[in-house]
């Protein structure tokens, strides 16, 4: 606000005629459907062909009613801890190296292994998960190639293999948001430190990783949002164990027809997941600082 | 000569203005869209026949509900026959105007459900079985209990469907109850958790269902007996199960809405629909069994429909589904999700 009240009358019209195509199309494309659900989760019933619908709380009462809700919505924050974790733990060592000991070509080609996934659809990824994990299936069939005695590799089914299947799909966002803070770190304060005698872990530990937290954490962010509402992913791989509290939302919509219920499930999440950020934001600057 | 030109391009010219478009609503391949009976049904008759589709009851009713007039033949579950009619959605069938209708099996014809207010509503058209197959690579003599479900050997390899009604009904067989009156729901839960670990994932479709049983995923899962017959006449190493305990019935019929303004063209596609020569060739394809007699006696001896589900025996441990109510429907699906968060 304070740099475009300083913005010449001319500059402010410019401004506002090149950001009106974004605000409208974020209008139409967010404000407007998510307005629709916030509607839908306050009405008894839907509102199509005729039926009774009066404004209630009741769909944000059934979230306290029974147990199974909020059961659901542990295992779900649970998942995305974890997986959050296993991303930022195996994707800052890729970053760190991608940034600082790779240079030229061999940089780029690796940049673009990381986003390869991105380029194939997210259901083909989760299919060809699916065909790798199963017993008797292809990581099963080429252990026993090597081994000489049996074994009988079959993780499908499993929240391990809904674990696999969620961090290979959000890595890359890791990757990418922490290269791009580690590469704005300048090479000379790394260069100061050993000159000064400190050892490689202290320079991680006192001078990159610090640097590094707002890339991490918009990963993070990134990885962990997303993962808590996930039900593709668990359906798919989790089978029996595959309910989580973004499939209940799927089924909803999807197999009772009960919109209100999955909106107001919905925005539960989103309030919940803001509250989390809201509350990690100032342990987060605390240590940038 | 001059005169039976003219009465044959009269009789062209009256079918031509008797022809009409008929609107039809079903599941999407599930017989009355078949290419081939449609075409047949064009030429024989001059009336076209438009689909549209649903994909749940509950949309099927909330379609009949909004667009009156719309459609001319619904595809209607025994179960919900009732409430259409109660809602006023279809209107009595005149089965004066159905040929076939007197080939139609007595007892079907008049199933309560069907004939609400005294009164058919849906002509008898397909019916079927929930119960389970097995894997005929894993077994050798086929179970006779549903207990096989819960039998420790296949633990792992057990699949049922991601459904709360049907997933109820499956343990109050196994329970010795009713499927209709549902007694002991404490039973019904013990027996589902028991249940749980033995299961390696749920299925959802037919297809998923095929793609599990060929992986060797699922040596044991509740299936229906069409989609079963479908399975066998792909070649899936399937049988198809009716245990001692009984299965599921459920009973499909064909009814006209109250609003349609074709009901001669109606009765005549429904009565094309229960005609033997239909049926016949649309079970080479696996199909449910027919509600038509002469239809089910013109079977193959050694067909599926005829081996498993035309024997007296198999008929007698069917228990037909009824109309659930809301409040039956909401704590069954409390229930099972409760068992799936569970895990």
């Amino acid at each position: 606000m304070g740099a475009t009240g300083k913005l010449a009358r001319q500059d402010r019209l410019r401004a506002i005629t090149l950001l009106s195509p974004a605000y409208l199309w974020l209008t139409v494309a967010v404000f407007l459907p998510l307005s629709a659900m916030v509607c839908f989760s306050f009405l008894s019933d839907v509102p199509f062909g005729g039926r009774e619908w009066h404004l209630t709380l009741a769909n944000y009462g059934a979230f306290f009613q029974t147990t199974t809700y909020a059961k659901l919505f542990w295992k779900s924050l649970e998942l995305g801890f974890i997986v959050t974790l296993l991303c930022v733990v195996i994707g800052f060592p890729c970053a760190l190296v991608l940034a600082k000991t790779i240079r030229g070509r061999a940089r780029e080609a690796l940049f673009l292994l990381v986003i390869l996934p991105f380029w194939s659809n997210s259901l083909v990824r989760i299919f060809s998960w699916a065909i790798l994990l199963r017993g008797n299936g292809v990581l099963d069939l080429a252990v026993n190639a090597v081994l000489p005695f049996d074994v009988r590799v079959n993780l499908m089914f499993s929240k391990t293999a809904i674990v696999i299947g969620l961090v290979h799909s959000y890595l890359p966002y890791v990757i990418l948001t922490a290269y791009l803070a580690l590469q704005a770190i300048d090479d000379s304060l790394i260069e100061a430190a050993r000159s000064l005698g400190a050892k490689k872990h202290t320079i991680l530990w006192r001078i990159i990783l610090p640097l590094s937290v707002p890339g991490l954490t918009a990963g993070a962010v990134l990885v962990f949002v997303p993962v808590v509402g996930s039900f593709m992913e668990p359906r798919i791989l989790g089978g029996r164990v595959g309910t989580y509290y973004g499939t209940v939302i799927e089924d909803q919509f999807v197999a009772v027809f009960n919109w209100p219920l999955g909106a107001a499930l919905s925005f539960i999440l989103l309030a919940v997941v803001l509250l989390i950020l809201a509350l990690a934001s100032p342990v987060l600057k605390r240590v940038q600082t | 000569m001059k005169r039976l030109f003219l009465i044959s391009a009269l009789a062209l010219a009256a079918q031509a203005v008797c022809a009409d478009e008929i609107r039809v609503l079903n599941w999407q391949g599930y017989g009355t869209d078949a290419e081939w009976a449609v075409e047949a049904f064009t030429q024989a008759t001059g009336h076209t026949v438009v689909h549209e589709y649903f994909t749940s009851e509950q949309e099927m009713l909330t379609k009949l509900r909004t667009n009156p007039g719309a459609y001319d033949v619904v595809l209607i579950n025994s179960a919900f026959t009732a409430q259409a009619q109660q809602e006023g959605l279809i209107a009595p069938v005149d089965t004066s105007k159905i040929a076939n209708f007197a080939d139609i099996d007595p007892g079907l014809a008049q199933n309560e459900d069907l004939n609400p207010g005294a009164a058919l509503h849906g002509v008898p058209w397909t019916w079927g079985l929930t119960s389970f197959a097995v894997n005929t690579n894993d077994f050798t003599d086929m179970p006779t209990s549903i207990g096989v479900l819960w039998d420790p050997v296949w633990k792992g390899r057990v699949s049922i469907r991601d459904d709360g009604l049907e997933a109820v009904q499956i343990a109050a067989l196994a329970t010795g109850q009713s499927i209709n009156d549902i007694t002991d729901l404490d039973a019904v839960k013990e027996k589902l958790t028991a249940l749980m670990p033995q299961i390696t994932t749920f299925w959802g479709s037919e297809n998923d269902w095929n793609q599990f049983m060929a992986a060797g995923d699922f040596a044991v899962a509740t299936y229906w007996s069409g989609s079963a017959s479908r399975s066998m006449a792909k070649g899936l190493p399937v049988a198809f199960v009716v245990p001692q305990e009984g299965a599921i019935g459920w009973l499909d019929g064909l009814s006209i809405p109250a609003a349609s303004t074709k009901k001669e063209a109606a009765h005549a596609f429904i009565d094309w629909m229960i005609d033997p020569d239909f049926y016949l060739k649309w079970d080479g394809e696996g199909a449910p069994a027919s509600a038509n007699m002469k239809a089910a006696a013109g079977l193959d001896e050694d067909s599926f429909n005829r081996k498993v589900l035309g024997d007296p025996a198999v008929v007698a441990r069917v228990e037909f589904m009824k109309p659930v109510s809301d409040e039956d429907r909401e704590s069954y699906l409390a229930l099972w999700q409760e068992l799936k968060a569970a895990q």
